[in-house]
C-alpha cells in the first residue's frame, strides 16, 4: 500500500487554564490594553447571561440559552471580524452578536418573543441567530459566494456547536466553501455537549476539525476559552479568506457550564466532578489571573468594572422591559413585500376580532 | 414568429431577465456546461459566463441554503432543482429559512430565491421523479407556488417571479416540457402572480385545473361542447396566493364545479379550493364540488402511471354527476 494523503490538525493554544503563557504572544496581545478590552467584554457578556438567566426564572423572558463558558470564542469571533463582513450566528452566540453592534436589549428581545429582536437598528447584514441547527453554515456559503462574485474583499463568519458537526448541512457546507474557494470561516464552539449527548458520543471523529479535511478546506483546533488563541486563529483565517485564499474551520475547544437553555437540566447527564473541572478551564478567569500577574489589572479595576457592567446590563434590561407590544397586525406584515389579498383578509378579521373580544395582543 | 416549447419559453424568460437584471444568477446541479437535465437553462453560461451561472456540488439542502445567503446580499438567485422529488432535503432551508426570513427579521434581510422544480408524472420517468406536491409548499407562510402550463404563461409567470421581492416555488410540469409549441414574443411582459386565467368562458360548469392536467381538462371542455355544454376552464396557475374571487364568480356563472389536479386528494390543494367555495359559494352552489385528482396513494412507478392520473373519462364522469343536479 502507498500513502496517498497525509494530514495533521494543529492545536493553538497561548495561555494556560492557570492564567501561564505557553509561548510567545501574537503581537495583538503584546499590549495589555488589548487584552484588558478583551477581558471588559467577556465580563460584561457573562454579567449581561446572568441578568437573562435570573429574567427567565422571574417571568420576564422566555427559555433562553446561556453561553457561560464560551464568552472567549464569542468575544473572538465578533471582535476579529471588520464590520463589512457578515455573521451567522447559531443560537448560542451573544458576544460576537454584541461585537458586532446587536444590543444586549435586541438579544433579550428576541428571546423575549418578539421578532423585532432581529430587526437591529444598526442597518446590519447579519443573520439573525440560528435556531435549526448548521443551517447557517450555508447561509454563509451563499454569503460568501455574493461576496466572491462581486469581487469584495469581506468575508462571511458561520458558527455553530459540536451536536451542528453531525448535520448534512454542516458537511455540505465545508464541501462547497471547499469547491468553489469561498472567503468563509466557520467556527465550531465545541463545548462538549449538545444537551444531553456528550462530544464522544456524537462522532468517533478525534478533532472536529478534522472534518475540514474531507471538504479540502484548512482546519485547526484552538483553545476556545483562551481568548488569545481564539482570536489568533480568527485573524489569520479571516486575513486568508480576506485575501482570496479560501475557508478555514475552527474548532474551538470550550465547555457549556450552564444548562442547554433554561428548560434543561444537566445534572441529569453529567457529573458534578466534570463541571467543577471545567470551571477550573474557564476563560474569564485565567486572563483575569494573567493580567493580575502583570500588574495591569487590579482588584480595583475589577470593582470599578463590575459596577460598570452591571449598569449596562440594567440600562438594556430597561429598554427590553419597556418596548411597546407590537399590534396585532405585526402578525401579518412582514409575510411579503406586499400581502396577497388572503392574509389582507384575515388581518381585517384578526383587528376586527381583537376589537370585538376586548382582547389585546401582549406584544 | 418562431413557436417554442414551454421548457424554451423557460429559457427564454431566464436569459430575458438576466440581460436586464444583472442580479440574477443560476445555480443548480447540471445547469452550466450541461444547461440542465431537461436543457432548462442552456445556453446561459456561454452568454453570462461562470459567475452567474453555478453548477453545484449535489446538495440539494446547500443549493437552497447558498440561494438564501445570496438573496440577502441582494443577489436574486433562481436555484434548479432537477426534480420535485428531490426537492425534500431543501425542506429544511426553505421553509425554516427562506419563508421566513423577511418575517423573522422585521424586513431587514429578504430572500428573493426562485425555486425551480420539473414536477408531475406522465413522462415514463424513473422512480422519485414524478411526485405533484405542491400542496405541501402553497401550505407554508411566506411562500408562493407558481404552476404554468404553457409557453406564454411560463414565460410571463417565471419573468415575474423573479421580479418578485420573496421567495417563489416555480414548478413546471414536465410533461408539457415539450408537448407542444407556441409563439412567445421575447417583450419582458411578465404576468400577474396573484390571477388565475380562464382558458375558455362557457356558463354551464367550472373547471378548475392546473399545470399539465389542463390537457385533460381542456380535451373535456372540447368533449362537452359537442354536446352542447359550456365549460369555463379556469388554470389556477397561482396556487398560492390563491385567486378564488376568478374561481367564484365562475361557479357563481355556472353553479357546478369540478377541480381537476394530479396530486393525491387528501389534504391537496383542490381541498383548499373546495373548502373557500363552501365558505362563499355555497349560495352559488346548485351541485357538490367534485375532486378528480390522483388517488391517495404514492405516484406509481411508470408501467401504472396513466392510472393513477386523472383520464378525460373520470373529469367526464364527473362533470356528468355534478350537472344531474343544475
Amino acid at each position: 500500500m502507498t500513502i496517498v494523503a497525509n494530514f495533521t490538525i494543529e492545536y493553538t493554544q497561548f495561555l494556560d487554564s492557570q492564567g501561564q503563557p505557553t509561548q510567545i504572544f501574537p503581537t495583538f496581545a503584546t499590549n495589555p490594553q488589548n487584552l484588558i478590552t478583551l477581558y471588559q467584554k467577556m465580563v460584561l457578556l457573562r454579567m449581561f447571561d446572568a441578568k437573562a438567566i435570573a429574567l427567565q426564572r422571574t417571568g420576564k423572558l422566555g427559555t433562553y440559552a446561556s453561553i457561560l463558558g464560551q464568552e472567549a470564542v464569542s468575544i473572538a469571533v465578533g471582535n476579529a471580524m471588520h464590520k463589512e463582513d457578515v455573521l451567522c450566528p447559531f443560537y448560542r452566540e451573544y458576544g460576537a452578536q454584541l461585537e458586532r453592534g446587536v444590543k444586549m436589549s435586541e438579544i433579550l428581545t428576541y428571546w423575549g418573543g418578539d421578532e423585532r429582536g432581529n430587526q437591529y437598528a444598526n442597518g446590519s447584514e447579519d443573520f439573525p441567530i440560528c435556531v435549526p441547527i448548521s443551517t447557517q453554515m450555508l447561509h454563509a456559503a451563499g454569503i460568501a459566494t455574493a461576496f466572491k462574485m462581486r469581487r469584495q474583499p469581506r468575508v462571511a463568519v458561520a458558527t455553530c456547536g459540536d451536536g451542528a458537526t453531525s448535520e448534512g448541512d454542516f458537511y455540505e457546507a465545508i464541501n462547497v466553501a471547499g469547491a468553489w474557494h469561498l472567503p468563509v470561516v466557520f467556527v465550531i464552539n465545541n463545548n462538549q455537549w449538545a444537551i444531553s449527548t456528550p462530544r464522544h458520543a456524537q462522532s468517533s471523529a478525534s478533532t472536529l476539525a478534522q472534518k475540514a479535511i474531507a471538504g479540502g478546506i484548512a482546519g485547526e483546533q484552538v483553545d476556545g476559552n483562551d481568548i488569545i488563541a481564539m482570536r489568533d486563529a480568527m485573524d489569520r483565517a479571516l486575513a486568508k479568506a480576506r485575501a482570496g485564499g479560501g475557508p478555514t474551520l475552527i474548532e474551538a475547544l470550550t465547555y457549556r457550564l450552564g444548562d442547554h437553555t433554561m428548560v434543561d437540566d444537566a445534572s441529569r447527564y453529567r457529573s458534578q466532578t466534570e463541571l467543577q473541572q471545567a470551571w477550573q478551564a474557564e476563560p474569564i478567569l485565567r486572563l483575569r489571573q494573567y493580567l493580575m500577574q502583570q500588574h495591569a489589572w487590579s482588584q480595583a479595576d475589577e470593582t470599578q468594572l463590575l459596577d460598570d457592567c452591571a449598569q449596562q446590563v440594567e440600562a438594556a434590561v430597561q429598554v427590553y422591559l419597556n418596548i411597546t407590544p407590537q399590534p396585532i397586525e405585526a402578525l401579518f406584515d412582514y409575510h411579503y413585500a406586499t400581502l396577497p389579498q388572503n392574509l389582507v383578509d384575515q388581518r381585517i378579521e384578526a383587528i376586527a376580532m381583537e376589537k370585538l373580544t376586548g382582547e389585546q395582543s401582549h406584544g | 414568429m418562431a413557436e417554442i416549447t414551454l421548457v424554451e419559453a423557460i429559457t427564454q424568460a431566464l436569459a430575458y431577465e438576466m440581460q436586464v437584471d444583472k442580479d440574477i444568477v443560476v445555480l443548480g446541479e447540471d445547469v452550466a456546461i450541461n444547461g440542465g437535465v431537461f436543457r432548462a437553462t442552456v445556453g446561459l453560461l456561454e452568454k453570462f459566463g461562470a459567475d452567474r451561472v453555478l453548477d453545484t456540488p449535489l446538495a440539494e439542502s446547500m443549493i437552497a441554503g447558498m440561494a438564501i445567503g445570496m438573496a440577502a446580499q441582494g443577489l436574486k438567485p433562481v436555484a434548479e432543482f432537477q426534480f420535485m422529488g428531490f426537492t425534500y432535503p431543501a425542506l429544511d432551508q426553505i421553509i425554516n429559512h427562506a419563508a421566513r426570513l423577511r418575517n423573522r427579521t422585521r424586513g431587514r434581510l429578504t430572500c428573493p430565491v426562485v425555486f425551480r422544480a420539473p414536477y408531475g408524472a406522465g413522462i415514463h420517468s424513473p422512480e422519485h421523479h414524478s411526485d405533484s406536491t405542491e400542496a405541501i409548499y402553497a401550505h407554508i407562510p411566506g411562500l408562493r407556488v407558481i404552476i404554468p402550463s404553457s409557453p406564454l404563461r411560463a414565460y410571463g409567470l417565471l419573468l415575474a417571479a423573479m421580479r418578485d421581492p420573496d421567495p417563489v416555488i416555480f414548478l413546471e410540469p414536465s410533461r408539457l416540457y415539450r408537448l407542444f409549441k407556441q409563439a412567445v414574443p421575447d417583450d419582458g411582459q411578465a404576468l400577474p402572480l396573484d390571477r388565475c386565467f380562464i382558458l375558455q368562458e362557457g356558463d354551464d360548469v367550472t373547471l378548475v385545473s392546473w399545470g399539465a392536467m389542463l390537457m385533460e381538462t381542456l380535451a373535456v371542455a372540447r368533449t362537452l361542447k359537442q354536446t352542447g355544454i359550456r365549460a369555463e376552464v379556469i388554470d389556477v396557475a397561482t396556487i398560492k396566493p390563491l385567486d378564488i374571487d376568478t374561481i367564484l364568480a365562475s361557479v357563481e356563472k355556472t353553479g357546478c364545479c369540478v377541480i381537476i389536479h394530479e396530486a393525491p386528494r387528501t389534504c391537496g390543494v383542490g381541498a383548499e379550493i373546495a373548502a373557500q367555495l363552501a365558505e362563499k359559494g355555497l349560495m352559488f352552489l346548485q351541485a357538490p364540488v367534485q375532486r378528480v385528482t390522483g388517488y391517495d396513494v404514492t405516484v406509481p412507478y411508470f408501467r401504472l402511471e396513466k392510472s393513477y392520473l386523472p383520464t378525460e373519462a373520470r373529469i367526464l364522469n364527473a362533470v356528468h354527476h355534478v350537472m344531474e343536479f343544475v
